[in-house]
């Protein structure tokens, strides 16, 4: 059996302290008794119970939610579109243009993005608020889920549609009934990419929110550039901790997912044999 | 008809919202500054028709990019962004190659959890990944506190608010980034390769040099890009981990918009790094290209 030489295993455990330390301080210090971020006075969750009265925070959790609901959802739609638009339909007029527009967003910086957003809206008028955040997130994110979405697409068996349109199908039910279940997985870990986005996006949101609408990272923003507060770190463990557990949900159920589709796909080959 | 939908309506949509709004900072960014809602001259008067039009352009001109060239700020910034982005792109290569690498030769049975502990900062908010290095690096911070109890050092260490604060700050977060790429390319290398190498009479050390970087080396430029491309239009580490000398052209522009209200030198700012972005940009997806074709 293969084993860790030496050299991987001391640049693996350095490398993964570097990329976990920071947050794990984060943490344990976010139950600070003290004032004090830095000196440990021993252990209380006083912080806690303080942003849980703390208005503002909770308001703009809301708006947060509310913004990455609405906007990852119809970039999940938008964005399956344009993922079936660029695997399947071939050659129209523009295309080039199209995956231009698809790709650019990706390595667009935000102050940019940000502020041409900003730009449009003003320029037509539009009040900004929930609403012009939520098609600014639509926007960047329907990118990033059509790139998942049609990696999943471009490995998929394309005769499996066609044999739904010769058993009567409309190309429609085809894609709902055949198509659709397939590449699910790869539609709900972009919808899962699109909400994340939305909720840690800082930049986009500034530009494009107004004086109505304060999201999350806006909040988190104002109050961390005058420096470390405890306030931050018990909220920021919050996020950690519904982030990892997510993730690690996520994981072990398409780990069983994929044993399950192994098992059937085995008991379909010993079925054709 | 349902194909002419499914192309509109994405379609229209990024035109609306990504095309347009660039050429309206394009627009903007040739337009004179005024004491005006919105604070820009000319706006485009539709009533007056042919007219109107006619003096809409005539009324541009390149004035605001002719003010960024002779204010040494702008340059100094667009510099100093270029040299910070590049300086961390290589800091992020040191840092995360050998994790990649350790990455693909771990036993099989562990690399998935491995690659779900790379991935796992990702999904954190970036805005708090930042904010962890404050509390770190400030000056009665972690990081001082321990060197000092270990007596390294008597005196505590400046290094937040400063450069050094900001490309480790680029380094943490844009780490995945780097790693993922270089451990995917390293996955699918041939062990017997550099057996060969070694029974041909290369050291160890000449076998890594001249097999496995060679092989990697389409995942170290992919994690470059992947690294720079951002590290570029950066705002948020500058900001947060920066100090008031720390240039970059994203905070410029920030600040340009938000505390000067000075839209059309604003734009014009966006336009010029959004040129300077192009290069990289077009030189990634060749290299995509590239891979894709070596694999297909």
């Amino acid at each position: 059996m293969k084993r860790f030489s030496w050299f991987n295993a001391t640049s693996l455990t350095l490398g993964f302290a570097f990329l976990y330390m920071p947050m794990i301080i984060l943490v344990v210090y976010s139950f600070n008794a003290s004032k004090l971020v830095t000196v440990w006075a021993g252990f209380s969750t006083k912080w806690y119970g303080e942003l849980l009265q703390n208005d503002a925070f909770l308001d703009a959790a809301w708006v947060t939610v509310k913004v990455a609901v609405m906007s990852s959802t119809l970039a999940t739609i938008l964005g399956t579109m344009a993922a079936v638009v660029l695997v399947r339909t071939g050659r129209f007029y523009g295309r080039t243009l199209f995956s231009g527009m698809i790709y650019a967003p990706l390595v667009m910086p935000e102050v940019i993005t940000g502020l041409s957003l900003l730009l449009l809206f003003i320029g037509i008028g539009l009040d900004r608020g929930v609403l012009t955040i939520v098609l600014a997130h639509t926007t960047f994110s329907m990118c990033y889920v059509s790139v998942v979405v049609s990696s999943r697409l471009v490995s998929f068996d394309q005769s499996l549609e066609e044999a739904a349109l010769d058993l009567g199908c409309s190309p429609f039910q085809a894609f709902r009934l055949v198509t659709l279940p397939i590449i699910a997985p790869a539609v709900i870990s972009g919808w899962l990419l699109a909400f994340t986005l939305s909720l840690d996006d800082l930049v986009i949101a500034a530009f494009t929110a107004g004086p109505s609408a304060t999201t999350l990272p806006m909040k988190i923003w104002s109050s961390v550039r005058l420096g470390v507060s405890p306030e931050i770190n018990a909220l920021s463990t919050i996020m950690i901790g519904i982030v990892a557990t997510g993730v690690i949900a996520a994981s072990l159920i398409s780990k069983r997912a994929a044993v399950r589709q192994q098992k059937d796909e085995r008991a379909a080959e010993r079925v054709e044999a | 008809m349902r194909r002419i939908f499914l192309i509109a309506v994405p379609y229209l949509w990024l035109l609306a919202l990504f095309l347009v709004p660039f050429l309206i900072v394009f627009k903007i960014s040739l337009s004179d500054t005024a004491l005006a809602i919105p604070p820009y001259t000319p706006t485009l008067d539709f009533a007056a028709g042919w007219e109107g039009f006619k003096s809409f352009f005539s009324e541009l001109d390149f004035e605001n990019f002719i003010f960024l060239t002779e204010d040494d700020l702008y340059w100094k910034a667009y510099l100093s962004s270029l040299k910070i982005a590049l300086t961390s792109t290589i800091l992020t290569l040191l840092v995360g190659f050998p994790i990649a690498y350790g990455m693909a030769k771990a036993p099989q049975e562990w690399r998935a959890t491995l690659l779900m502990l790379v991935i796992l900062p990702f999904w954190t908010s970036f805005l708090i990944r930042v904010y962890s290095w404050m509390g770190i690096l400030s000056q009665e911070g972690y990081l001082n506190q321990l060197l000092m109890s270990i007596g390294l050092i008597s005196e505590p260490l400046i290094i937040l608010n400063t450069n050094i604060a900001v490309y480790i700050g680029i380094v943490y977060t844009y780490l995945p980034f780097m790693i993922l790429p270089i451990y995917s390319s390293l996955e699918k290398m041939d062990e017997s390769l550099l057996e060969a190498a070694e029974d041909l009479g290369c050291s160890r050390f000449t076998a890594f040099w001249l097999v496995t970087v060679p092989l990697a080396k389409q995942g170290i430029i992919a994690g470059s890009f992947l690294v720079f491309i951002p590290a570029l239009g950066e705002f948020v580490i500058p900001s947060l981990l920066g100090g008031s000398k720390t240039l970059m052209i994203g905070k410029v522009l920030w600040e340009e918009f938000f505390s000067n209200r000075d839209w059309p030198v604003a734009s014009a700012v966006a336009v010029i790094l959004l040129l300077i972005l192009v290069i990289p940009i077009i030189l990634f997806q060749r290299n995509e290209q590239k891979q894709r074709e070596t694999e297909g």
